[in-house]
């Protein structure tokens, strides 16, 4: 009999726990800890923003999912892997602190023969003065945040309707943000609110990105035929925010937000202000901060994280220039190099490198988008490294066999631009490959065949659609594997 | 308010015609790219 500890229970983790529990016999355990009661269906927190959800419609709690599924649950954090043992406990074991409200603050260490780490960013709202909703911004990383958001929005629009005219800005708070997609949709949905509200003609909407250029989402953009032209993702997108009226600022890096204005650093190093009345931007991601230690008790954290806290795994994490980047380096089954049974999935494991060009200010500030990895690709990758895990726990296999790299993966992602059933439209996509391979696709990266994208409702009512279809199947009732990831 | 200004960042991008926004909530031909999104979707999987 094995354990498989599965640590964090985001789209990830929950994935890897629901996989590994069907493919592998009773006898083996698969045991879940995270600090969260509730899943929460993340792409639909930008709709909690708006006030077109409540936070119950995107969240449901894990505990009775996992009773279902015979998977012990831990409501805890993990603190410290142990992946030698200690000279009293010699299998490896993970500390964890429980969250709880029954054993908050109460410690216990979980063996395991097997770790995933899915435990998914730590939001940093601390690298920008001033940034978050403890100080002058508002954000949409967790439904909780997306529905203070909402309030905040709720008393702008009143604001509005009083006649006063008001300044929203929309975007990422730092220079080295991830998921700029979700900023966008939460744009988008915010002007379609406005518009619904009768007030759009009171507000001016500001985009400040750490993307070089509009249309980048942290994947150097993307080429698509369209009307008898192979034209980049920029075109598309300052064609989008043209025609709704929204103004944008991009190679930015927020460097202080305050309570009516942000101060931020351009690419050609200029550091300029922006006033706002709203402003919701996104913070940095650096990994949770687990720290390792072997059996004597010596710190190994550098062994198994990166100095971001992201999880190495078997990538290829020598220094390169963008020009020496390649698809191989890449990581394939996210195994770490230095302990074979351990794993990290999703957000947690650290990217070799970022999907777009590197680029810093005159001054030296770096400004560029790390790497997505979140939604279709983390739950793919969730479940090759879960199903791999189960064949070596059962002696099928004696190391990983499904691959899952982001450089040999698609995805499609859909950006909601405003939520309606008749009126509505969303930013349909898909990319192949993800991570852009210019040695066989020379001219674009990607393979033009699958890499698509359109604005339309049909893209609204799908995102709908996979908004209820990603619940059902987390919710592991009948038949949730025929929901793809 | 004009919706573009000259030589302001609005100025430069394309966009929609009316006939090119009409057929994005046109509900039987979005109907249409509801189906076809979701092939597309679906060839993306079975690309894993």
């Amino acid at each position: 009999m094995g354990r498989l500890l599965i640590l964090g229970a985001g789209i990830a983790g929950h994935t890897a726990a629901m996989h590994a529990r069907h493919r592998l016999p009773a006898a083996h355990e698969v045991v879940v800890v995270s600090p969260n009661s509730q899943w929460n269906w993340i792409p639909s927190n930008i709709w909690v923003g708006t006030g077109y959800m409540k936070p119950e419609q995107v969240t449901f709690p894990l505990a009775p999912v996992y009773q279902k599924l015979g998977i012990p649950f831990h409501q805890a954090r993990a603190v410290s892997v142990h992946p030698d043992g200690s000279p009293e406990r010699p299998k490896p074991f993970v500390t964890v602190e429980y969250t709880s409200p029954e054993r908050q603050g109460q410690t216990e260490q979980l063996e395991y023969d097997f770790l995933i780490n899915a435990t998914g960013p730590r939001l940093n709202f601390g690298a920008t003065k001033g940034l978050g909703p403890e100080a002058n911004s508002l954000s949409v990383c967790t439904y909780g945040h997306a529905a203070h958001t909402a309030a905040a929005l709720k008393t702008s629009i009143e604001r509005m309707k009083r006649g006063e005219p008001q300044t929203l800005l929309i975007g990422t708070g730092h220079g080295t943000c991830t998921c700029q997609g979700a900023a966008f949709e939460y744009l988008f949905n915010v002007e379609f609110e406005l518009r619904r509200q009768g007030v759009r003609d009171k507000a001016r909407l500001i985009w400040i990105s750490n993307e070089a250029e509009l249309g980048d989402f942290g994947m150097g953009g993307m080429f698509i035929r369209r009307g008898g032209y192979v034209t980049h993702s920029r075109v598309f997108a300052e064609s989008l925010y043209t025609e709704r009226g929204v103004e944008w600022i991009t190679g930015a890096h927020v460097k202080e937000v305050g309570a009516r204005e942000s101060i931020y650093e351009t690419l050609d190093g200029d550091e300029r202000s922006v006033s706002h009345d709203f402003a919701m931007l996104l913070p940095p991601f650096t990994g949770v901060g687990l720290k390792a230690f072997d059996r004597a008790g010596t710190e190994i954290t550098t062994d198994l994280f990166a100095p971001n806290h992201f999880m190495l795994v078997d990538a290829d994490y020598r220094k390169k220039s963008y020009d020496e980047w390649s698809p191989a380096d890449w990581p394939e089954t996210y195994q770490s190099p230095k302990y074979p049974s351990i794993f990290a999935v999703g957000i947690a494991f650290a990217p070799p490198h970022p999907i777009s060009k590197p680029m810093t200010s005159t001054k030296g500030t770096p400004i560029f988008p790390t790497p997505p990895r979140t939604g279709m690709p983390s739950g793919v990758m969730a479940r090759q490294v879960a199903l791999n895990i189960a064949d070596m726990m059962t002696g099928r296999a004696t190391a990983p066999t499904r691959k899952a790299s982001l450089a040999h993966m698609g995805a499609a992602c859909i950006a909601s631009a405003g939520a309606s059933v008749f009126n509505g439209s969303a930013v349909a996509m898909t990319v192949y490959p993800i991570v852009p391979d210019f040695k066989t696709y020379p001219d674009t990266g990607r393979e033009l065949r699958y890499t698509t994208g359109e604005v339309g409702l049909a893209g609204h009512w799908v995102k709908h659609a996979l908004h209820y279809a990603f619940i059902y199947k987390a919710k592991a009732n009948p038949l949730w594997r025929a929901v793809p990831e | 308010m004009p919706l573009r200004k000259p030589f302001e960042q609005s100025y430069y991008p394309p966009l929609p015609t009316r006939w090119t926004r009409y057929w994005r909530t046109n509900i039987p031909w979005q109907f249409l790219r509801f189906l076809l999104l979701n092939v597309k979707m679906l060839r993306m999987v079975r690309k894993h």
